[in-house]
């Protein structure tokens, strides 16, 4: 029944999305109000049928359904009932089909958020929107379908893969990558709208900014959130290892961030436009390469392709979007001619220039590492992967030059300032920057990469800050309040503004604690037998037993340690385990002890131990202001917030009528003229 | 004059530029990583060293020593054809045992391959567990009745 439920309702959203498409096309021809309304209700009624088909898998997971196909490939009886919800992402077509579900409420809401002031544009968008659901529907029904009938039905099932029921992280990151990656399809909907619609001016970027701002925040909470479990669960005290699947989450966050950027410039100067159609185009393409990548092993080997049709459908879909959207976009070359020039190299537009030539070198740098290996396989015949040491080499100069940039648009206004006003815009955070940079060298810091990254970070920090305090102080000044009022009041003014500088500072706190931790890493592994301890650092380990307990689905294998400080104040006890997934077998799935502070964690990993528990072989792993990566993704994920609900602010006016700067010095001001 | 769209083409050039002189400079080869086997590393010879390996194939029988006090792990890794012995300075993997499938990465020094990371392989998909495979509940008996005090 559920089986039916699911495949029927699925099967419905294919055809219902066909029809919104023709509906949305031949309305804008035939200027048919009515029609457009169908094609609208097409959208909505899309999204209940895939909340159902979501619903039914869930159900059927839940009741262990074991005739379907998917519940039998992932769901077991022993399993915990969160475990077993989200068990729905936890392999390829489940992954698919929740993927379906995202993507209809995306369009839903874009859609009829758009549905007052969008016009032929709105119409058209709506059919690319339909066109993308309608692909991953038609994956739903043939290659990737998690329907198919099992026979005969199976008493019991392996239960998800390991890893991913081993932490509770593995329910918020796959949620949150594809609130991430799903969402870009609304801001790529709004370009395709425009341009086939020939509504050029900043429309589409207009209704698509909330959309793209969320998808962005949800994307950099998804790939931290991944780094998390990553360092949580893997057991080898990292957190970024240049994987293929991390790359794939990487790359659009990289252009949709140049994009965000790049959006501004075309808003204020009306320059970039067919730039930032661009980017929009590139972020979307790079999601479904993302997901091609994931899903399909491609890169395990290219012969992967051969196992299943998914991999050249995606491709095939990836051919389609690309070509399609680039004759677009080619055919509007003429009309997307931008309207204003740059008047000075010391201005924000310049500093948003390099922002986005350095994003996109970064997205082509990883690009290239991550498909190198099919290149060399299709090309030479060997078998490669492109190690860290590439990526790092290459991608450490980038994020420097980033943090430089972080640190100098902020103080430039738009428009640019004359030369001889820098030096008072830039004292103070070049203070900032020598600070920093000495403080890193007393801290030990010896490689020019190291103290770059620490002093351009104590700069972009000195600069984001500066905009806060300035602002507070002068209107706690005018309006005579208390200095929480001021600040309140001066982000409500505009939230995108303050809300943009807080994502800096939040992520100039995710590159210290990342240089930090991985500069100053000190690791041993070390047997020890019972009451033997290990001195590390400022710390010593005490190995005190071995123990095991029986979980209904696992068998838990755990050292009981107990830290002490080097001189010999008890710090707590740390119980690394092993967990053996019986019905799964192999490996088994690490849960190292993590005692975080925020100046460093102490992280343990159980590697090994004698059957009898005479003893334990440990890595012991000291990685110095860790916790800050994750709160300053907090502090990002804040700042995208306030700009995205943080009252109404104003519009950023376009800079139109030739105009000088006031005074040295002043706040730069835009010119309103609408 | 800069235009908006001269603007677009110089940033996707200059970007494309930067990206691909980069990686001349930063030389991709370096960070290459080949996936061998025994065979196929002895065939090269005196070239496969230093070059940063995957090695794979089956842990032959009778060849491991393992001394968890110096965390010194010695075995074989074999292939119809080849063997090549490995030396790795950490912890067997759990699941590591004679006859068994792994991949092991690292290089190889005279003759001899040093591996930085043993990893048991096994497929994603489910697989019931082997005959002659002991469950977990059984073997760590005796520990659980550690855990009883």
């Amino acid at each position: 029944m559920l089986r039916l439920i699911g495949f029927a309702a699925v099967a419905a959203a294919f055809a219902i999305a066909i029809f919104g498409i023709v509906a949305a096309v031949v309305a804008v021809k035939r200027r048919d109000a009515g029609l457009m309304q169908s094609a609208r209700a097409a959208v909505y009624t899309n999204f209940v049928l895939m909340s159902v088909s979501n619903l039914a898998m869930i159900t059927a997971l839940l009741t262990h359904d074991f005739s379907i196909d998917y519940v039998a490939q992932v769901g077991s009886r022993a399993t915990p009932a969160y475990i077993t919800v989200i068990s729905l992402w936890s392999a390829l077509e489940g992954s698919i089909l929740f993927w379906g579900w995202v993507l209809s409420a995306y369009t839903a809401g874009a859609i009829w958020f758009a549905r007052q002031r969008a016009g032929a544009l709105g119409a058209y968008a709506t059919a690319t929107m339909l066109f993308v659901g309608g692909f991953f529907y038609l994956l739903l029904l043939g290659p990737a379908s998690p329907w198919g009938l099992v026979s005969p039905v199976p008493l019991d099932g392996p239960g998800p893969n390991p890893l991913l029921q081993n932490h509770w992280l593995m329910g918020v990151h796959p949620p949150l990558l594809y609130l991430g990656y799903v969402g870009f399809t609304v801001p790529f909907g709004f370009a395709m709208g425009a341009l086939l619609s020939g509504q050029l001016d900043d429309t589409w970027v207009r209704l698509s900014r909330k959309w793209t701002l969320a998808a962005w925040a949800f994307l950099s909470l998804a790939i931290v959130a991944g780094m998390w479990w990553s360092y949580d669960v893997l057991g080898w005290g990292g957190y970024w290892a240049w994987d293929p699947v991390e790359n794939a989450s990487f790359m659009p966050w990289l252009t949709a961030t140049a994009f965000l950027h790049s959006v501004m410039v075309e808003e204020r100067r009306g320059m970039l436009r067919a730039w930032n159609m661009s980017l929009v185009i590139a972020t979307f393409l790079l999601t479904i390469l993302g997901t091609t990548i994931t899903r399909s092993g491609i890169l395990s080997s290219v012969h992967a392709f051969a196992e299943g049709p998914i991999g050249l459908f995606f491709i095939s879909f990836m051919a389609i979007t690309l070509l399609g959207s680039l004759m677009l976009l080619a055919g509007r070359a003429g009309e997307l001619r931008g309207e204003a020039r740059l008047d000075r190299m010391a201005s924000r537009e310049t500093v948003f220039l390099f922002n986005n030539l350095i994003l996109t070198a970064f997205t082509f740098t990883v690009l290239l590492g991550t498909l190198f290996p099919l290149v060399a396989e299709a090309a030479r015949g060997v078998k490669v992967t492109v190690g860290a040491p590439y990526f790092n080499s290459m991608t450490i100069p980038l994020c420097v030059a980033l943090l430089f940039l972080v640190g100098v648009g902020p103080a430039l206004p738009w428009k640019g300032v004359e030369a001889r006003e820098l030096k008072s815009r830039f004292l103070v955070p070049v203070i900032g920057l020598l600070v920093a940079t000495a403080l890193a060298l007393l801290a030990g810091v010896r490689g020019g990469w190291g103290l770059a990254a620490f002093g351009f970070a104590g700069f972009a920090l000195v600069t984001n800050v500066r905009e806060y305090v300035t602002a507070t102080l002068a209107r706690r000044r005018a309006a005579g309040s208390g200095f929480l009022g001021a600040l309140t009041g001066v982000v409500r003014a505009n939230p995108r503004r303050y809300g943009g500088f807080l994502a800096h500072i939040g992520l100039v706190l995710i590159a210290i604690g990342i240089a930090a931790s991985s500069i100053f890493r000190l690791d041993r592994e070390v047997t020890l037998r019972g009451g033997e301890s290990v001195a590390i650092h400022d710390y010593v380990v005490r190995f005190d037993q071995l123990r095991a307990e029986q979980e209904p689905h696992k068998v838990v294998v755990y050292a009981q340690l107990t830290a002490f400080t080097a001189d010999g104040k008890e710090l707590g006890r740390m119980y690394p385990a092993l967990n053996y997934y019986e019905m799964r077998g192999g490996e088994p799935i690490t849960t190292p002890a993590v005692r975080s502070r925020l100046d460093e964690d102490l992280y343990i990993n159980l590697l090994a131990f004698e059957q009898n528990g005479a003893n334990a072989t440990l890595h012991v792993i000291i990685e110095p202001l860790v916790a800050w990566i994750w709160i300053g993704t907090g502090v990002v994920a804040f700042g995208a917030l306030i700009s995205l609900v943080g009252g109404r602010g104003r519009r950023p006016a376009p800079i139109r009528v030739p105009s000088r700067p006031a005074q040295p010095g002043s706040r730069p001001r835009p010119v309103e003229v609408s | 004059m800069i235009t908006g769209r001269r603007i677009t083409a110089v940033l996707g050039g200059l970007a494309l530029l930067g990206a691909l002189g980069f990686l001349v400079k930063g030389n991709i080869g370096e960070g290459l990583v080949y996936y061998l086997t025994p065979a196929e590393v002895l065939a090269k010879g005196v070239d496969a060293e230093g070059q940063a390996i995957r090695l794979g194939g089956l842990v032959q029988p009778g060849s491991v020593v393992w001394k968890a006090e110096e965390l010194d792990l010695r075995f074989v890794v074999a292939d119809e054809t080849g063997t090549i012995p490995v030396i790795a300075k950490s912890a067997p993997p759990q699941m590591f045992r004679e006859g068994m499938g792994v991949v092991v990465e690292g290089r190889m020094v005279d003759g001899v391959f040093h591996s930085s990371s043993v990893i048991v392989k096994h497929s994603n998909e489910y697989q019931p567990p082997a005959d002659g495979h002991t469950a977990p509940a059984e073997a760590y008996k005796t520990l659980m009745k550690n855990g009883q005090d």
